[in-house]
């Protein structure tokens, strides 16, 4: 079960910045945790009160105030530094790319709409599908993200990706997998009764199967989605 | 100083002794029974509150399954003691609205608010006793609408507390229907009773200061009420704007935050973190003053940096309003507009930690009395290094694409409401309970009670980040769906069965506080040997707070252990012949 007690397995090109943030940060945290807890234990056992003793009349230490202050401006602005660059290669500048598809959030599931050939959105070969999100492996995939109704967000994380759908919006996000597989992509943004089922899953495949799924795929096209259902939650729809 | 004709003036009114029950109790203008409505209405709500939250973690541990002992809630609550995903997001829903609007702050602003800021100011009332009676009874009211909403077809709010938009713009989306409306009118309300409070507490503090209380003679607990007033102030219109939009969205046919005709909806998460961040530390700041207070008095020594400790809790109300958007990062806000806000949350914590290291200086040679009360103080200064700590993750804008919205958030707002806030409440409660109700806490029940909440509250939230850190959303209903969370289930488990203990325990503290109102030891004027002025007058204070005439000052409120006198405590109003030229 330790495995557990950790992120899930990466498989993303920036995952492994990610973590490293994570850890550098959570050194830092015990040590500092440290620091500020082992004094004060002793100080709560060194100077509990006794009989007969009086406590020493001390205001205040303008020196000591100064350092721990500057000590603490110093560690977090490194830390606001390093995660400066990371966050600017993830969400400002990633690499160019293709971009692969355009997903829609509704509540509660996710359509992934493939452009086609022609690579052109709202065309007669677009292809929507589902809950399932097939990209190549080893490759720069851009997609476009925005909603049908609420907020929604899209999390994949063995990705360490996330980034919020909003209506209204369209929010392109990228990511390259380093691994084939079959993972989770969960809504991280409550989206209303049904949120917690809201999942899909992404298939990362070799370049090969990508385009063989994607030949068979336009051969033998899915239904298309039913028109969205009126989002008219029952009185509290009962527990499956 | 205005104040020798204000004490004059008031000196008039403290002869008005028989009041009738209604004005002594229901309609009371005194600030001291204003403060103590205020805390039985919070704990009152808190039970309500807390309930919410163990049904929350029963689902959490063994979804989809009926809760022993609910059978008899009707349908469309529950199914025969299954708790379906409706019921389960109105209760996450309204056990945060419950404990952060009609807890928390009313506990540490409209409770200790009232009741201290005239006794240890020197006031024998507060400026404005009619507005303040208005307080509570507008506060009331709101708190009637909230749990009026649990009745009204499609049940309450269901959105979050948060309550993004569009979710909860159109009925349609959750399926709630007048719940929701009924939450944005009774936070309105709400928000005019903390309006009143705030407008109270600065005119009270500003002008009735007695002679020689100069602002750096006031106790840190005072100044970060102050502090809090100024914020709430200055907050709240933001919260009131966004949810008037929001209501005309739902019932005017508006479209402020609907993307369907022109809205913005992130413009709501703007508003309403723009108060929010604030709203944040009205919820901390207060409970570092109390905390302040209670470890200078049971460390028997002046609290270290006084100066500094009003700077930094100034600095973090003015931090306060630069932070609001570490909530969006992951919002499709600009990212580098996100930069800007991870420097300026990192940023705050410096304050934060020049306060916590401040509290263990005031430890350094002191002579530490382990009293329930220290105890709690000392929790809250444990917890609350945890709590801002995991905040670090969080402003970390790549990390925080992995931890937002996760299980990680959740463990950080209850170390630092639950840990933070919460430990300051019990701490608080239990050091003025005689100044209160003229009579001490037992001490070995607020023991036995803190032992028991300080071990299962850590085992209840501490797991919470193991749990973000393997991804664990928020707000799901059923975690078990996910394959990849599966692994976990045991850790929900022991969570769920931690929160029982943890909430079953509150119910000693409940105990002990109406036990000691009948029962406990008699309570002396200056139980603790404390400093501040509250402690100069009977306990309980009578009407106009002091017998004869109001106290002076002559110095500072941490005198503790002091070289001029031999005992261990020094009075702020205690006249040493040394000391009498200081006052003039």
């Amino acid at each position: 079960m330790l495995e557990y007690l950790y992120f899930p397995h990466d498989i993303s090109t920036f995952g492994p910045q990610v973590d490293w943030l994570f850890e550098l940060i959570f050194w830092i945290v015990i040590v500092v945790w440290a620091v500020v807890m082992i004094p004060m234990l002793v100080l709560m056992i060194r100077y509990r009160a006794r009989p007969g003793r009086k406590a020493q009349y001390i205001e205040g230490n303008s020196r000591l105030e100064i350092i721990w202050t500057m000590a603490t401006a110093a560690i977090l602005l490194a830390v606001a530094f390093m995660s400066r660059s990371t966050w600017a290669d993830i969400k400002e500048h990633g690499p160019p790319g293709q971009v692969f598809y355009l997903v829609n959030g509704k509540q509660f599931n996710w359509e992934f709409t493939y452009p086609g050939p022609d690579g052109k959105f709202g065309t007669k070969h677009d292809l929507t599908i589902e809950n399932e999100l097939h990209v190549p492996v080893n490759k720069v995939v851009r997609i476009d993200l925005t909603s049908k109704d609420v907020i929604h967000s899209f999390f994949v994380p063995n990705l360490r990706l996330k980034q919020d759908v909003v209506p209204g919006h369209v929010i392109q996000v990228w990511f390259e997998a380093t691994e084939t597989g079959q993972y989770e992509i969960a809504c991280a943004e409550l989206c209303g009764f049904g949120h917690s089922g809201m999942k899909a899953d992404l298939i990362v495949q070799s370049q090969e199967d990508f385009d063989k799924w994607l030949k068979d795929t336009y051969a033998h096209p899915p239904a298309p989605p039913a028109p969205a259902a009126p989002a008219t939650p029952p009185q509290g729809a009962s527990p499956k | 100083m205005s104040s020798t004709a204000a004490v004059a003036a008031h000196g008039a009114h403290a002869e008005h002794h028989a009041l009738g029950f209604w004005r002594t109790y229901i309609f009371s203008q005194d600030h001291k029974m204003i403060g103590k409505q205020f805390l039985f209405m919070a704990l009152f709500m808190m039970a309500i509150g807390g309930l919410m939250a163990m049904l929350m973690r029963w689902e959490l541990a063994f979804p989809e399954t009926q809760v022993p002992g609910f059978q008899w809630v009707p349908e469309p609550f529950m199914y025969e003691g299954a708790i379906p995903p409706n019921t389960y997001n109105a209760m996450f829903t309204m056990h945060a609205t419950i404990m952060i609007f009609f807890v928390v702050i009313p506990i540490l602003v409209g409770c200790f608010g009232n009741f201290l800021i005239p006794l240890m100011i020197g006031a024998r009332e507060m400026a404005f006793p009619k507005l303040n009676m208005l307080s509570f009874w507008v506060g009331a009211v709101a708190g009637v609408i909230m749990l009026s909403s649990f009745f009204v077809p499609g049940g309450s709010a269901a959105s979050g507390w948060t309550s993004y938009a569009p979710l909860s713009a159109l009925a349609i989306y959750t399926g709630v229907d007048w719940g929701q409306n009924l939450w944005c009118i009774s936070i309105i309300v709400l928000g005019a009773s903390s309006l009143m409070g705030s407008i109270n507490y600065i005119t009270t503090i500003v002008n009735m200061r007695t002679q020689g209380l100069y602002f750096f003679r006031l106790p840190l607990v005072i100044w970060s009420l102050f502090i809090t007033a100024i914020l709430m102030l200055l907050a709240l219109p933001m919260l009131t704007t966004a949810l008037a939009l929001l209501l005309f969205d739902r019932i005017g046919g508006t479209h402020f935050f609907l993307p369907s005709g022109g809205g913005e909806p992130l413009l709501w998460q703007h508003l309403f973190w723009f108060f929010g961040q604030p709203e944040i530390y009205v919820m901390i700041l207060p409970a570092m003053g109390i905390v302040s207070d209670i470890i200078a008095t049971f460390s028997r020594k002046p609290i270290f940096g006084y100066r500094t400790m009003a700077y930094a809790m100034v600095a973090i109300a003015v931090l306060a309003w630069t932070e609001w958007g570490q909530h969006m990062l992951q919002s499709g806000m600009d990212p580098a507009l996100g930069a800007g806000f991870m420097f300026a949350t990192m940023i705050v914590a410096v304050p934060a930690a020049l306060v916590t290291f401040n509290w263990l200086g005031t430890l350094y040679k002191g002579n530490i009395r382990y009293t329930a009360a220290m105890m709690n103080a000392l929790a809250f200064v444990a917890m609350f290094v945890i709590g801002g700590m995991s905040g670090i993750w969080m402003a970390s804008a790549p990390v925080n694409m992995y931890l937002h919205s996760t299980y990680f958030v959740v463990a950080h707002i209850h170390y630092v409401l639950f840990g933070g806030s919460l430990f300051g409440i019990f701490a608080g409660i239990t050091y003025w309970y005689p100044k209160m109700f003229g009579r001490m806490m037992n001490e070995t029940l607020g023991k036995i009670h803190f032992w028991i909440t300080f071990v299962t509250f850590n085992c209840t939230f501490f797991p919470m980040y193991i749990l973000g850190m393997a991804g664990h959303m928020r707000r799901i209903y059923n975690p078990q769906q996910y394959d990849f969370l599966k692994p976990i289930i045991p850790i929900n488990e022991f969570i769920s069965i931690s929160s029982f203990v943890l909430g079953a325990a509150q119910f000693l503290f409940l105990a002990n506080i109406v036990w000691s109102c009948f029962k406990g030891a008699k309570a002396a004027e200056n139980p603790w040997r404390a400093n501040t002025l509250e402690w100069t007058t009977p306990s309980p204070p009578p009407h106009g707070n002091w017998p004869g005439t109001a106290p002076i000052v002559y110095r500072g409120p941490y005198e503790f252990s002091s070289p001029e006198v031999a005992e261990d405590y020094l009075p702020q109003s205690l006249l040493l012949k040394r000391s009498k030229a200081a006052a003039d």
